[in-house]
């Protein structure tokens, strides 16, 4: 496994650290099953991308996209709390809708940054080999987020996106205005898809109409590997946990890519991918029957 | 202070099941009061509260808490004058967030909640002090989850939650109903107790007619989603549990008869 595969992986790896903060934020705080991911984080990349090639400056077109990812999510939640259309299904109408819109917004199937800047060449120094100054620069994005959404979620309001996806009954019985909380909560996990989304196209010279396709399942593997090696309920050790998750998870693909005596190739990785997000969703079940079990008292 | 006025609500409307669950109830409660609330299975108890507290829309009437017009607004807006315990232990609280937390989330009930942190050090100091007048030790484990409470102890800090705000009216849904006798004792109470020291407007809904007597100063029974019956002073000092199922049998053979003459 080379030096360069290395520091890709952890590129990636952050990146999807973004896509998994948010993934935790609808799954995990809200319980919302949320698909819309596999079109906000496209969106992201269309939106950057296009804006971009069409003279703007990357942190602006990056805004904009980030953005283009809330307003998204936020339509989602609308549709559920206002249309009162099932959570999951209102994502999966989202997330097709926005498969048009992104063919819309890049004109094309795919929009190619070659010259044109980004904010990592912008951001690039001398003497600093590019491919280890793009993963320090999505480190500090990364770390900010992080950063943002523990102290978010130690205000009053964050607070009560929390009740919301815990007990939304008591919640509302202690004033919560629960529709908004999820439209709140929505809105800032595909605005952190979108970001990524954003970054990924920058950072991997384009963006493509295929390049959201499994993002919602490479996020929930990055939630559930960083809640098994990791576990705890305080939230800012979660945070960290889904995005070591993230890292590890890119490693590990990188290193199936790489090693031979595994056995694994790189065709297997979408099944390996499958059969560990499989696990951790029926472990859950798994826990409730036993408790339902040894309940009663 | 609460004044409910000829609330209908009828579940299923136009289909074989049917169930006109308040048929024109009204009642009204003065500020202060403690009033229990009595009924069979399907007598619209917990109806009723539920269209109080906002939770059940009503097909029409008006219901006021402090003079303000409550009845088409969501439950987060009337939880500002409304205060609640559920019925079931769980439900009050939030299993995945600690002691400390569920404890501030009702520190800001009916409040705008903006980006102040939601957990401070006085209020800290507040919860301990609270905490510790259960005499649970609750006060020595504010971050633990409160997943991890039994449901007595669950249903405490629940009172304790709603009497932290000033709320106009506190409503108890059979709050005792699913505690061992032991526990539901305690937790009787203790509502009794924080009803008296906050001098709080309460209406508890409860299955037994002994607790109904027992606590608070009047008692209404629901019978078909009606108030067919509403005591209170010194006709009610002198009632006996026999003394209110006779009250109730009567209503019931009255309701009977009635049917007995319309099928004849």
């Amino acid at each position: 496994m080379s030096i360069y595969s290395l520091w890709g992986a952890l590129e990636i790896g952050l990146i999807f650290g973004l896509v998994a903060l948010g993934v935790l934020i609808s799954f995990r705080i809200l319980r919302f099953p949320d698909l819309t991911v596999d079109g906000s984080f496209p969106l992201g990349g269309a939106t950057a991308a296009t804006l971009i090639s069409m003279g703007m400056d990357p942190f602006t077109s990056t805004l904009v996209a980030t953005l283009a990812g809330a307003v998204a999510g936020m339509i989602t939640g609308w549709l559920n709390v206002r249309l009162k259309i099932m959570d999951l299904l209102a994502s999966i109408l989202m997330m097709i809708a926005l498969y048009s819109i992104n063919l819309r917004i890049m004109g094309r199937p795919n929009v190619p940054l070659i010259s044109d800047p980004t904010v990592f060449t912008v951001l690039q120094p001398e003497g600093i080999s590019d491919y280890i100054m793009r993963p320090l620069i999505l480190l500090v994005v990364v770390v900010a987020c992080k950063l943002a959404l523990d102290w978010y979620f130690s205000t009053k309001t964050g607070l009560a996106m929390r009740a919301t996806g815990s007990n939304p009954r008591m919640a509302r019985s202690q004033g919560v205005a629960t529709g908004g909380q999820i439209l709140a909560g929505m809105g800032i996990s595909n605005a952190l898809c979108a970001l990524a989304g954003a970054l990924f196209a920058q950072s991997q010279g384009g963006a493509d109409i295929s390049m959201g396709i499994g993002t919602i399942v490479i996020g929930l593997a990055a939630v559930i590997v960083g809640e098994s090696i990791m576990p705890s309920r305080r939230l800012v050790i979660i945070t960290l946990a889904v995005i070591l998750g993230a890292i590890l998870y890119r490693f590990f693909i990188a290193l199936a890519l790489n090693v031979d005596f595994i056995g694994l190739k790189a065709q297997d990785l979408n099944l390996v991918t499958a059969v560990l997000v499989t696990i951790a969703l029926v472990i859950p079940l798994l826990k409730q029957r036993l408790r339902g079990k040894n309940g009663g008292r | 202070m609460l004044s409910a006025q000829n609330l209908n609500i009828t579940f299923n409307a136009g289909t074989p099941i049917e169930t006109r669950a308040l048929r024109g109830l009204s009642l009204d409660i003065p500020a202060g009061q403690f009033v229990t609330v009595i009924g069979s299975n399907g007598a619209g108890k917990s109806t009723f509260l539920n269209a109080v507290s906002g939770d059940l829309p009503i097909d029409s009437g008006t219901i006021v808490i402090d003079n303000q017009d409550v009845t088409r607004q969501p439950v987060w807006e009337r939880a500002k004058r409304v205060a609640r315990v559920f019925q079931d232990p769980m439900a009050g609280t939030c299993e995945d967030l600690t002691i400390e937390e569920n404890l501030a989330l009702a520190y800001s009930r009916g409040e705008r909640r903006g980006f102040a942190k939601a957990v401070r050090h006085s209020m800290r100091d507040e919860f301990r002090e609270r905490l510790s007048t259960l005499g649970l030790g609750l006060e020595n484990r504010l971050t633990d989850r409160i997943g991890l409470l039994s449901g007595g102890q669950r249903q405490a800090v629940s009172l304790l939650m709603a009497a932290l705000r000033p709320s106009r009216i506190l409503l108890l849904d059979e709050h005792t109903a699913a505690l061992d006798p032991r526990t539901a004792q305690f937790v009787l109470d203790l509502t009794a107790r924080i009803v008296s020291e906050s001098r709080l407007t309460t209406m508890m809904v409860t299955h037994s007619m002994r607790q109904a007597l027992d606590v608070g100063e009047r008692t209404v029974m629901l019978h078909q989603g009606n108030v067919v019956l509403d005591v209170s002073g010194p006709e009610r000092r002198g009632m006996d549990v026999p003394d209110l199922l006779n009250m109730f049998e009567r209503v019931r053979g009255e309701k009977l008869s009635d049917d007995g003459l319309l099928l004849g």
